[in-house]
């Protein structure tokens, strides 16, 4: 419950700066820009469509799911939150606005991919939204505990993609994989292995996240 | 003393026979190895190709070991322990890295086909690199090395998945793979008697060599860190 406070104090004060949510919204249109550009009027594959959307999404997660702990620490409220609340507690009200973030974050490239993008069409939509879903938890909790480390070791900005991406390499080479099944019209119960490799990166992550972040989080 | 000079003529052994034993299609004399359908020639640096992928493994472990016995005790020493087991899997796995596409050349046609081995292999690099960026980032030695801990240990979570999980469920190249069905892992290929024993002696000379380096380098290491606090 206390976490849910936390969270509510993140939403709060993003809402009064909306710095994440600016940028975010910013790198998600210059990303997307950048590949239509490239593209020009060409017409892409649906495989590499399908990957340029997880690439899309990789790299606008790197650009603004590291503010949750760096804001912290460039206030200087880091401390205070050591006093007044338990690490799990800390790190749950973290990874509940991550997860908030992250979801509003991809359900907007999504939208833009399918307008912008016509080799992007999704056959078996129910194998694709689970493996949205499970992929967006698994950004989300990979990218919390990293961007903790990221506070601590004094804010270095450019170190949050070289520390995440091969973390994340597994969860996002599963996803390009289900997303070419989807295109390719694969029925549900034949993703399932690959759906269940998601799930147990998500389990395996947030237990080891919890198991760590006391570590992390007491100097 | 007496295990060095064991080493030395375990690895000179190794590495002559691995070479120089001729392969024929049906070997008489001991010195001759079977030839094995579809490697052929190409057979030979399985001596040293697997070897050092292992120990980059190995290294990978023992560097987490050391960093969760660093997160309950907070010793130091266990610290330039983990470090050091980490520097030499970094060296190992570009060893094996470099045997791997050179193999590949010969066997599938091209140095790199981002076959899923290759692209765990990679990802090993990757984590090993993004190790030591972060260790030169924090200059606090206890933050350093709490910091570099719990990454170790959130990367090594992720590894089951690249050497077990990915390689099965995707279509691969690499003995062990999804589509393979003549055999599981390399050793079962037919090898003879001659093979597996030079094979396993490199498996154990190789070991040796990680094992007798890594205790070289985390003592110095140890003496390094204290003469620099002296120093301040």
């Amino acid at each position: 419950m206390q976490s849910y406070w936390l969270y509510k104090k993140d939403l709060a004060s993003e809402i009064r700066t909306r710095y994440a949510i600016n940028s975010l919204a910013m790198f998600i249109l210059v990303t997307i820009s950048v590949i239509l550009f490239s593209i020009g009027s060409e017409t892409i594959s649906d495989y590499l469509s399908g990957g340029l959307f997880w690439v899309v999404i990789f790299f606008t997660a790197m650009s603004g799911l590291s503010r949750a702990f760096v804001s912290e620490e460039e206030r200087g409220t880091a401390l205070t939150l050591q006093l007044i609340a338990s690490p799990t507690t800390v790190f749950s009200g973290k990874l509940l606005f991550n997860i908030i973030l992250v979801f509003s974050m991809n359900i907007v490239v999504a939208f833009l991919y399918n307008i912008l993008f016509e080799s992007f069409v999704i056959k078996s939509h129910l194998l694709f939204y689970t493996g949205f879903i499970l992929g967006n938890i698994g950004i989300a909790i990979s990218s919390t505990i990293i961007a903790s480390i990221i506070a601590k070791a004094g804010s270095k900005g450019t170190l949050y993609p070289v520390l995440s991406f091969p973390i994340l390499l597994p969860l996002i080479l599963i996803l390009i994989e289900l997303t070419k099944m989807s295109m390719d019209g694969t029925k549900f119960e034949e993703g399932i292995v690959e759906l269940s490799v998601l799930l147990s990166y998500n389990v395996i992550m947030i237990s080891a996240s919890y198991l760590l972040f006391d570590f992390i989080w007491k100097d | 003393m007496i295990w060095k000079i064991l080493l030395f003529l375990i690895i000179s052994f190794v590495s002559i026979a691995g070479i120089a034993f001729p392969i024929v299609e049906n070997p008489i004399y001991w010195y001759q190895f079977p030839l094995i359908p579809g490697l052929e020639e190409n057979a030979k640096i399985i001596f040293f190709h697997v070897p050092t992928a292992w120990i980059t493994v190995i290294a990978f472990l023992m560097s987490t070991i050391y960093s969760i016995k660093y997160l309950r005790k907070k010793n130091l020493l266990d610290d330039s322990k983990a470090y050091t087991a980490a520097q030499l899997g970094m060296v190992f796995c570009i060893l094996a890295t470099v045997t791997g596409a050179v193999w590949s050349k010969f066997a599938w046609g091209a140095f790199w086909s981002w076959d899923p081995r290759q692209t765990s292999i990679f990802a090993l690099m990757l984590i090993y690199g993004a190790y030591f960026a972060l260790r030169s980032a924090i200059e606090q030695e206890e933050k350093r090395a709490a910091l570099s801990a719990v990454y170790s240990i959130i990367a090594f979570v992720t590894v089951p998945f690249f050497i077990f999980i990915m390689p099965r469920i995707m279509k691969g190249l690499h003995p062990g793979s999804a589509d393979d069905v003549s055999s599981g892992p390399v050793v079962d290929f037919h090898m003879n008697a001659n093979m597996l024993l030079i094979f396993y002696l490199s498996l154990a000379g190789f070991s040796l060599l990680y094992y007798w380096m890594w205790q070289i380098g985390y003592k110095s290491h140890w003496i390094k860190e204290k003469f620099n606090k002296q120093l301040i």
